[in-house]
């Protein structure tokens, strides 16, 4: 990884525009746009091939704060947006910010029916277990038994393990990493940028004033130190006796395979229609 | 783009001389009619939702993203051949919602983009259409009428997203909504909806009736060079200086796609004229006066009406799609009985055509308006009845999947006079 | 052509009625008329009801739907029996006597044959029913040229059934001809 200066963050804000931003002390989304800015950074991409693309949500908040195209859509839709762009400009990186209701409640379809087609977006999901921007309500990621504010005696529904989900709909990338390891988040990013076809990392974030608050998880320091003291690398996972393992976040890239990504089928179906020429012209009965 | 659809065409050098003599009907601006009864004409049997298809590839639609729904799916099955070969794109998304989005994303990213669906799907897909208006984002999407609520009779024919196509997603901005009445005017109007879509920078609806996407009628169509196509303005400013909404005299703005290197941001927020969310209340009033002045300061280039026998009618009729072509077969019946009967048919329903509905209130003692719900269309009309008693507007509604017949009509005729 | 002339080919799903009414339609267009073609069908893609309208006029049609026929072409009985009665006094009503077995009414210009007998012993295959029937239709009112037909059923259908159908067309020509005899 070359050495970025914390400087270059800095270079990719529109500081003059849109500062201060919305988020709470203590929340992990400024921890995540800088791993963005610095995997963006370090690769060297040009500035105007990249777009993104977010949903509703405190983590949705974050494109408009990068000097890139940025695109806030509706609750759950950043991926179906993100397909639009990337299928009319396939050149484009197109990164989803998005966020566990986002992406996985309202937004659910999205998500696997992207990952199933391969089109090679770069999904961050940030999860931080909870609707934070409408005061707390209980996600699809809630833990069992966790309270929320529509959950007030405990939540009883199991939760969502987002990376099983996406790798069962497909997904080529599935990684899996928390706020406290920003540069093993920053070193994910990159893979996934480079990575051709859908890639999703899911980043188990820090909610400290509402999550934390409502669940007793003390404030931001105290859920850092769990994220590092409660998480195994995959790589350890088979060392490790299981009740080390057990209840615990496994991070790691889960899966990294190359098989055929949409835009490129597209364009070969594209060349194979043209070759045909006027004969099919769908008005066959 | 290579015009493919000739394969199957007949050429009738007779149908060009009849289509020059024919009496233009169509009132209002008609430069692309105008434009196309001068050219060389091939014939060609078309379904309304192939005109649908064909309007779309000839106005440069070039990205398509839709879902399976009867009585639509002919466009997306033409467009799933067609879009490849021209090197657009066509996808089918996981659902209606998913369709409006991408669409919306493939305009923002530079595409001319359309989507075409039926009731369901149309509902699904309102929430995405506040987005393209806010935004200011050019789309399309082509409504086929079916009838009833929910599921309804899938393959007959409604007219009950008239108000809904108007106020169907939240909050309050206007629409542009367009209604052919014929397998011709189906191209055309495909035409001019991606056409003001993309002047006037919002999401336009093509309402068409079930009837008409699935009837075939003789069409000529004219050569594609011929045709008149707008497109968006591109920004002439560095990016520096570029406002994503920025006003020239006539409320249009230059619209910049991403990967242009203007990097600017759009959100569904509320939002100032860099399109960053804001919420000052002068910035937001500015904001919403910006979506409703833009229609409202275009009205004549955005209204068509169509005024058929109106010149000396003592009743008049007031009718769109489907139900208008009824309205004129009456017409010709209680003509000949000599009872003087006109119509008044909206190409564009919205924005409403308050002025032409005025002048026709003035000039006749009863409106008759037929269409196939509950009295959409009428509620407009009595909007503007201020000086008629309420029976002076009378309602010929039909929900049961059937067409309203000429016989329909030329009853009520009689029944009023 | 004086006025308009009204058909409407009635059956079930699977008939290849709509396809048969698009045939029908462009012929005409090839004798130069204008055309609405119509359709109304139930959800199944076989059995179900079908009819496929065509109205044939050298003025603007309004109206697209048949209302009052100058013919009738009906496969099945219940398609019988459900528009038999819009059949104009002086309409021609044609039947396939292979399904449809009683008349609501006898109608002056009926015609009765088993067409889909005879489309699957003549041409080896029931599926030409429909353009057999049309062909039968035409020569009887006069509707559209022959030729017209001819060139129409070869742009309407699939490379691979050209021939099948030109042959139950010319069979639907003779049955027309020898109708009566």
């Amino acid at each position: 990884m070359a050495n970025i200066p914390q400087k270059i963050v800095h270079q990719y804000l529109r500081h003059d525009k849109k500062f201060p931003h919305v988020w709470c002390a203590g929340c992990s989304n400024g921890i995540i746009l800088g791993a963005v800015i610095r995997a963006i950074a370090s690769m060297n991409l040009n500035r105007d091939d990249i777009v993104m693309v977010s949903g509703i949500g405190c983590s949705s908040r974050m494109p408009v704060y990068i000097d890139v195209d940025t695109l806030h859509t509706l609750h759950g839709r950043a991926i179906a947006f993100a397909t639009g762009i990337k299928l009319h400009k396939p050149h484009m990186k197109v990164i989803v910010v998005t966020g566990d209701g986002d992406c996985t409640a309202i937004g659910g379809n999205h998500l696997i029916h992207a990952a199933r087609r391969n089109i090679d977006l770069s999904v961050i999901l940030v999860n931080n277990n909870i609707y934070g921007m409408t005061g707390g309500q209980c996600s699809p990621t809630t833990p069992h038994a966790a309270i929320s504010t529509t959950s007030p005696y405990g939540n009883i529904e199991p939760d969502f393990n987002i990376c099983n989900l996406a790798l069962g709909a497909g997904a080529s990338f599935v990684a899996r990493t928390t706020a406290f390891h920003v540069t093993e988040m920053q070193n994910y990013i990159q893979a996934s940028l480079e990575h051709p076809g859908f890639s999703l990392i899911e980043v188990i974030s820090a909610c400290p004033v509402i999550y934390g608050r409502l669940n007793k998880k003390g404030g931001a320091p105290q859920m850092m130190t769990e994220f590092r003291d409660n998480s195994v690398p995959l790589t350890a996972v088979e060392k490790l006796p299981k009740e080390q393992v057990e209840g615990k976040i496994v991070r790691g890239i889960l899966r990294k395979d190359i098989r055929p990504e949409y835009t490129a089928e597209y364009a070969a179906l594209q060349a194979y229609a043209q070759k045909l020429g006027g004969e099919s012209d769908g008005k066959e009965l | 783009m290579q015009n493919k659809k000739t394969s199957k065409s007949v050429k009738t050098p007779q149908a060009s001389k009849a289509a020059g003599t024919q009496k233009k009907k169509v009132k209002a601006e008609s430069k692309l009619n105008e434009l196309q009864s001068s050219l060389e004409r091939k014939t060609v049997v078309m379904q309304g939702n192939e005109a649908v298809a064909y309007g779309a590839l000839d106005a440069g639609v070039n990205f398509f993203a839709g879902y399976p729904i009867t009585p639509s799916t002919e466009v997306a099955e033409i467009l799933s051949a067609e879009l490849p070969k021209r090197g657009g794109t066509f996808i089918q998304m996981e659902d209606e919602i998913a369709s409006i989005c991408a669409i919306t994303g493939a305009s923002l990213a530079g595409a001319k983009a359309l989507t075409a669906t039926s009731g369901p799907g149309f509902s699904l897909m309102q929430e995405g259409m506040g987005f393209a208006k806010i935004t200011e984002t050019p789309c399309v999407v082509v409504n086929v009428m079916r009838n009833g609520p929910s599921t309804g009779m899938p393959t007959s024919p409604g007219q009950g997203e008239i108000q809904q196509s108007r106020w169907g997603s939240h909050g309050d901005a206007p629409a542009i909504v367009l209604y052919p009445d014929s397998v011709k005017e189906s191209y055309e109007l495909t035409i001019r909806a991606v056409n003001l879509s993309e002047k006037y920078r919002t999401c336009v609806v093509l309402l068409l009736d079930e009837v008409i996407g699935h009837m075939r009628e003789s069409v000529t169509l004219p050569d594609m060079e011929k045709v008149r196509v707008i497109s968006r303005i591109k920004p002439t400013v560095p990016p520096n200086w570029y406002k994503h909404y920025d006003e020239n005299q006539k409320y249009l703005s230059p619209l910049a796609s991403f990967g242009d290197g203007y990097r600017f941001h759009v959100t569904g927020l509320t939002h100032d004229s860099h399109g960053f969310p804001t919420g000052k209340p002068t910035e937001s009033a500015e904001m919403n006066d910006r979506l409703r002045r833009k229609i409202t300061h275009n009205i004549r280039d955005l209204v068509q009406i169509e005024s058929h026998q109106m010149e000396d009618a003592e009743i008049a009729i007031f009718a769109a799609g489907i139900t208008a072509r009824s309205a004129k077969a009456a017409i010709a019946m209680a003509r000949y009985r000599g009872i003087k009967v006109g119509l008044l048919r909206p190409l564009t329903i919205w924005p409403f055509p308050d002025d032409a509905v005025r002048k026709m209130l003035r000039n006749v003692e009863t409106v008759i308006v037929p269409e196939l719900n509950q009295g959409q269309f009428s509620r407009e009309i009595i909007r503007l009845t201020k000086d008629k008693s309420e029976g002076d507007v009378v309602l010929i509604k039909k929900v049961n999947g059937q067409l309203i017949t000429p016989n329909d009509i030329l009853r009520r005729i009689k029944e009023v006079i | 052509m004086e006025k308009s002339y009204e058909v409407r080919l009635s059956g079930s799903g699977g008939q290849g009625l709509i396809l048969g009414g698009i045939i029908l339609a462009r012929a005409a267009v090839l004798d130069k008329h204008k055309i609405t073609q119509t359709q109304s069908y139930g959800p199944e893609s076989r059995g179900g009801y079908s009819r496929a309208d065509v109205i044939i006029s050298d003025r603007d049609i309004f109206f697209p739907e048949a209302t009052n026929f100058n013919c009738l072409l009906a496969l099945t009985q219940e398609a019988c029996d459900k528009y038999i009665f819009d059949l104009r006094e002086d309409g021609i009503l044609i039947v396939d006597t292979t399904f449809v077995k009683n008349l609501a009414i006898v109608a002056d210009n009926t015609y009765e044959l088993p067409f889909t007998e005879i489309a699957q012993e003549e041409l080896g295959s029931a599926i030409t029913t429909n353009v057999l029937s049309l062909a039968f239709l035409v020569k009887i009112t006069d509707i559209v040229s022959e030729k017209s037909l001819e060139t129409s059923i070869k742009e309407s259908v699939k490379p691979a059934f050209v021939s099948l159908n030109i042959k139950a067309m010319k069979l639907g020509f003779k049955l027309a001809k020898n109708y009566g005899n």
